[in-house]
């Protein structure tokens, strides 16, 4: 543990890491994971100097040996011995690269022994469907574009995809691991860290691949308990305009738990205000962002499949102001 | 000498241009195509630069950059570097073989005129709006029938059939070419490694392209005729598509990368004055590349969740490829040590090759690690690499092939001082606009975005990576003013401008239609370092085209043998069978029907002639 914080100091890059980076590592798994980046930085940027030193003291020595005539056989036996040494260089290298891979992807491997939180991740074109089992009985509690993970605990992301291929990605955690249609693939992550971070998909899955983010927070035990009990209270039930939420168009797609609210096709809204961005991180959540998705959606997120619904200015104000509401 | 002329030459007009079998004819019209591809990808990829550049880049919408990603790598990789390779074994393998055309001349019209067809079936449709929008790879589902109605995969994937059937076609015309046609005494152990690298290249695609034929067949099945090979609830399998997908995509890097190993060790070698260092070290390290190659493919899908027991196993193979590659680089560096160089252009491509290609060489060590690659792959830090590979790898070694051969094919000489300014500004543009996208990918900025918001703060690196590829395309057009200044304005070269040691510098420059007056016999591997009067051989007929065919091992003459006149037939076969390919996309039937004019095509292309082989009195002689 000293030693990769010794190697993260080492290294320059790591001073602009962001909240979407493996250089900033979060987790156990991207720890392990940052360690080999670093071995493979320092290994492969001693061998990158070395073959410019070479190349420069050639050059260098060519300089001013310029001949005519060419040397046809010239007397090899030393270069031949150097190029003997350089071959076993190489095989040094490559093992020690090598076993630092096997060794981490053992570690990851490890950790699937711990018992796991499991929370459900369903990718579609363009955002995430997240669910956790309710601890207080044997139903799902449904969120989308948000995931909240306690810390110090290992959690199993179970992924699927309804349509093309994804990847979850949240780099401040571990690696990404591909969504597919037809496979059952699971990532493990045991974060440490507390604070926000950023997820995004990372295989082209179409025409908003690039609005296809999410965001990933870290809670104390204590706080996700909390959090995880907010999630499974229904929403407050609309009033006056905002009553075409739950029995208007919306209804078709969305789903807002305790009202009639039940469309299974894009994101629960059941506690959308409480989230922190709009669209999958196409816009920070805030009332004018719900109302100017809610208007234009195909111009802040092109192609989405969520269309433009007709609501008058009235409507368009309450259903904002509602949604905001439920935190 | 006339009765030569009288024998190879093509008819002038453009009834000579339909009809030319002349290797370096052919070459020379895939080259200026390849140009124009790459210029017109190089455009794509500014724009999508532009884009870029600043956060919520308004340029481009998603559509227009998805059309635009698609198709610079579609034409990169099937347009561009591959056919690119194949051409200049096309134009250099005859000439360095002292002979008068390839193994099978009409197959190489053939392929020239498929490989056109491919770029007109992609750029066609693109100017219509047709343009395929899912990236070179265009994995299923999401280029199944149920997610991408219309045509634009389609065009794709025919667009590949053609420009494979094109690579097949060269390929095997240069495998027959250097196995059966090597001049007399140039036995194997005496061959240049240029051809080595040819060979391996020619006979990996021979072994690559079939996977690529034969998924995006399947796709097109899968989108035409309801077949489920792609769709997991009729029992199919989306991760097939990427196994075909990268069975064939990881060797056609090596397929690209073999022949620019090929132009470096021509170039280091003729440039320092002595046969390369290593030589067998360096053939065999290439055919270990060549085995290890088909060995890797699943380093491209360590994210799909494969068992970890078999990603160890190719990350292991993966990083092998380090070892015969590393010590390749040490070969090259120890000629130059102990020979005597003299620092032209071309040799300056070889040391910015060498000073950048070794930077994606490891960044590709870093990606084949199986759990550090979950956490690069699909960021920019892989386009950075692949770049460094692609562009470092096989594009530099390639302008330092072009300016070195231009003399031969040109019979003038490139302006050095330009020469410099271009190779400046491109070596100089493209570290400065890839160097920064490895931090990009390390700061969680995936690829094939449109755009990003200005909170993820990318925006600086972004528009650094941007003025850095401006700088790289305006040294591209340096280049190119260069070459077409000095195909007019240049210094006459002469056969020999830069006392280079293989048999294409004892032919004149540029080389007549049949190449050689005589066949030379080759008593080393640096025949014209060698002897100042090479020795020939006389015996094949003048008023006839024929060729000598040697023995694969030993180069020992075997016969003479008919060489095919110029011929309508190979482009109006090719016609056909475009026709099918294209027809294909909107039925079926068009397999069936369109089989019938490719028959008549290819019966009057191959009606036979009198006299193909004759063995008669073949003869060494000095001069």
């Amino acid at each position: 543990m000293r030693r990769m914080v010794l190697l993260a100091c080492l290294l320059p890059l790591a001073a602009c890491a962001g909240r979407q980076s493996p250089l900033a590592p979060a987790a156990l798994q991207a720890e392990w994971l940052h360690w080999l980046l670093m071995l493979m930085f320092w290994v492969c940027g001693i061998v990158y100097a070395l073959v410019i030193a070479l190349l420069g003291a050639s050059i260098w020595r060519g300089r001013h040996r310029l001949a005519a005539k060419p040397e046809i056989e010239p007397d090899d036996r030393r270069l031949s011995r150097g190029l003997g040494v350089w071959a076993g260089m190489i095989v040094v290298g490559l093992t020690v690269l090598i076993l630092g891979s096997f060794v981490v992807e053992r570690q990851l491997a490890d950790m699937r022994a711990h018992e796991a939180l499991v929370v459900r991740v369903t990718g579609q074109q363009w955002w995430w469907r997240v669910q956790y089992r309710d601890p207080a009985g044997g139903g799902w509690i449904e969120t989308a574009n948000e995931l909240h993970l306690p810390a110090g605990r290992t959690a199993r992301i179970e992924l699927g995809s309804v349509d093309v291929i994804h990847s979850f990605w949240v780099p401040n955690v571990a690696g990404k691991m591909d969504v597919i249609p037809g496979r059952a693939n699971a990532i493990d992550v045991t974060p440490h860290r507390l604070g926000w971070f950023r997820g995004q998909c990372a295989e082209f899955c179409g025409a908003q691949h690039a609005h296809m983010a999410f965001d990933v927070k870290v809670d104390t035990p204590a706080e996700f308990t909390r959090w995880l009990a907010a999630q499974a209270r229904p929403a407050a039930p609309p009033t006056g305009a905002a009553l075409v939420v739950a029995n208007g168009a919306c209804a078709s797609c969305h789903t807002l738990r305790g009202t009639a609210a039940r469309g299974r096709a894009g994101p629960d809204l059941t506690h959308v205000g409480g989230r922190r961005s709009v669209a999958a991180g196409t816009l920070p959540m805030s009332r004018g962002a719900l109302q100017g998705w809610i208007a234009q959606p195909q111009a802040l997120k092109p192609g989405t499949l969520m269309p433009a619904v007709a609501l008058s200015g009235a409507q368009a104000d309450a259903v904002a102001a509602y949604l905001e509401s439920l935190k | 000498m006339s009765r030569l002329d009288d024998t190879w030459a093509d008819k002038p007009g453009w009834w000579g241009f339909v009809t030319t079998v002349d290797h370096k004819r052919i070459a020379a019209r895939y080259i200026v195509t390849v140009v124009a591809m790459l210029f017109l990808a190089g455009m794509l990829a500014l724009d999508m630069r532009l884009q870029l550049s600043v956060a919520n880049g308004t340029r481009m919408g998603p559509q227009l950059y998805d059309e635009s990603f698609s198709l610079h790598g579609s034409t990169m990789l099937f347009l561009v570097s591959v056919p690119v390779m194949e051409a200049m074994g096309i134009w250099l393998v005859p000439l360095m073989l002292g002979a008068r055309n390839l193994a099978f001349p009409r197959l190489s019209a053939f392929s020239y005129w498929l490989y056109l067809g491919g770029v007109l079936m992609l750029w066609i449709p693109h100017a219509l709006g047709i343009t395929p929008d899912l990236g070179w790879f265009e994995y299923p589902p999401l280029s199944g029938p149920g997610y991408a109605p219309g045509h634009r995969v389609d065009i794709w994937a025919q667009m590949i059939t053609f420009t494979e059937v094109a690579a097949l076609a060269a390929s095997v015309n240069v495998v027959a070419t250097i196995l059966k046609m090597r001049p007399p005494g140039m036995t194997l152990a005496r061959m240049p490694f240029f051809l080595w690298a040819m060979l391996i290249a020619s006979l990996m695609t021979i072994f690559a392209l079939p996977a690529v034929m034969l998924v995006t067949s399947m796709l097109i099945a899968d989108r035409l005729v309801s077949t489920q090979f792609f769709t997991p609830a009729g029992g199919g399998d989306v991760l097939l598509f990427q196994h075909l997908f990268w069975f064939f995509g990881h060797p056609e890097v090596y397929i690209i990368f073999v022949p620019a190993v090929g132009f470096v060790s021509a170039i280091v070698e003729a440039f320092s004055r002595r046969p390369l260092f290593g030589h067998i070290a360096m053939v065999l390290s290439l055919l270990s590349i060549s085995v290890l190659a088909f060995g890797l493919w699943v380093h491209h899908m360590f994210a799909v969740g494969l068992p970890r027991l078999g990603n160890d196993f190719y990350t292991a193979a993966s990083m092998a490829i380090a070892l015969p590659a590393g010590m390749q680089i040490f070969c090259w560096i120890a000629t130059i040590w102990s020979g005597r160089p003299r620092f032209a252009t071309p040799m300056l491509w070889v040391i910015g090759f060498i000073a950048t290609f070794v930077i994606g060489g490891l960044s590709g060590i870093m990606v084949a690690s199986a759990p550090l690659d979950l956490q690069l792959t699909d960021t920019y830090f892989v386009v950075a690499h692949f770049h460094y590979v692609l562009v470092g790898g096989a594009i530099f070694p390639l302008f330092g092939a072009f300016c070195y051969w231009y003399p031969k094919a040109t019979g003038r000489l490139m302006s050095e001082r330009w020469g410099i300014v271009a190779f400046v500004l491109i070596v100089g543009g493209f570290n400065l606009g890839f160097f920064p996208m490895h931090i990009l990918g390390l700061e969680g900025m995936p690829r094939r975005v449109y755009t990003y918001g200005p909170e993820m703060g990318w925006d600086g690196l972004n528009l650094l990576a941007t003025l850095g590829s401006a700088v790289s395309v305006l040294g591209g057009l340096v280049l190119v003013a260069n070459a077409l200044v000095s195909y007019w304005r240049g210094t006459p070269a002469g056969p020999d401008p830069w006392g280079g040691p293989t048999l294409e510098w004892a032919a004149p420059s540029p080389p007549p239609p049949y190449n050689f007056e005589h066949t030379p016999v080759v008593t080393g591997i640096a025949p014209l370092w060698e002897h100042d009067d090479l020795p020939v051989m006389t015996g094949l007929n003048d008023e006839a085209r024929e060729v000598l065919v040697t023995s694969v091992v030993d180069a020992v003459p075997i016969y003479r043998q008919h060489s095919s006149g110029p011929s309508v037939w190979p482009l109006i076969s090719a016609v056909a069978v475009s026709a099918m390919f294209v027809g294909s996309i909107f039925t079926a039937w068009a397999v069936i029907w369109g089989m019938l004019p490719i028959a008549i095509g290819l019966i009057l292309w191959f009606w036979p002639v009198r006299g193909r082989a004759t063995s008669g009195p073949l003869r060494t002689r000095a001069r």
